[in-house]
């Protein structure tokens, strides 16, 4: 029988993103930079096998104004997957499923996120005896 | 002809006994995760800019060590059940799919493998 083209669900593009859709999305797009990140972290604990030159060199390669933006771009990711994943092991246990609880879980890993993200780069650099 | 019944014929097959593993392994692997990743990330901001003596001293006590092959173990367990996941669903070509999925498996138990090799030799003295 020839292949009908019908048409697919859903239609991404005819509907307004929403908070809750487009954190559902992120949770998967930062969930793979993770994987990208989960690299970086692999390639930090194996320079350290090597011994010190080599790990010398991960570390000044992630202090290096690239290395940051890789390390920034990763803890953000890292504190959204983690916040949302909570979310979602609520939701697995079947709490927060009403629109407005929804919403403002929805929320509250955003503004959790970003803290976190921010107050993890302070103590970093306080950490560093740079601020 | 076969005289098989319908019942007989897919027992056994497709997600019969194991339907939820996936699933399952996923949610555990988040909760392992949990702690692990906020035990990590405040160790983190101790490590920043360290060098390889104080890196291998700080691995050198046990339970971070231990610690650290916990969140290795759960981190590419959890990785390589979510990256299946996303090329289930996102690459149709059969091709690249099942070629997609073999290399994520061996790229995540290769790197696993290798990260915990390193925390091992970290611990017991660099």
């Amino acid at each position: 029988m020839a292949q009908v083209e019908r048409p697919l669900s859903p239609h991404l593009q005819v509907y307004k993103p929403q908070l809750t859709s487009v954190l559902s999305i992120l949770h998967r797009i930062t969930g793979v930079s993770l994987g990208i990140g989960t690299l970086l972290v692999a390639w930090w604990l194996i320079s350290a096998a090597y011994g010190p030159d080599q790990f010398g060199t991960t570390q000044s390669f992630i202090a290096s104004w690239f290395g940051r933006l890789l390390l920034f771009g990763f803890t953000f990711s890292l504190f959204y997957h983690l916040c949302n994943g909570i979310r979602h092991l609520f939701w697995d246990v079947g709490w927060g499923f009403q629109l407005k609880t929804a919403y403002l879980s929805g929320w509250v890993v955003v503004i959790a996120s970003i803290g976190l993200t921010v107050v993890s780069w302070i103590a970093g650099y306080v950490s560093k005896g740079v601020l | 002809m076969s005289h098989r019944t319908p019942t007989g014929r897919v027992q056994g097959l497709g997600s019969a006994q194991h339907g939820v593993d996936h699933w399952w392994a996923q949610r555990l692997t988040a909760l392992a995760l949990v702690p692990l990743v906020i035990w990590f990330c405040i160790s983190l901001v101790g490590l920043v800019g360290a060098d390889h003596a104080t890196f291998t001293a700080w691995l050198s006590t046990p339970s971070r060590a231990v610690i650290m092959l916990l969140l290795i173990l759960a981190t590419f367990y959890h990785m390589k059940l979510g990256l299946q996941i996303v090329i289930e669903d996102y690459i149709h070509s059969r091709g690249w799919n099942i070629t997609l999925l073999v290399t994520n498996n061996f790229v995540c138990v290769l790197l696993g493998v290798a990260s915990a090799f390193a925390v091992i030799k970290a611990a017991l003295g660099g």
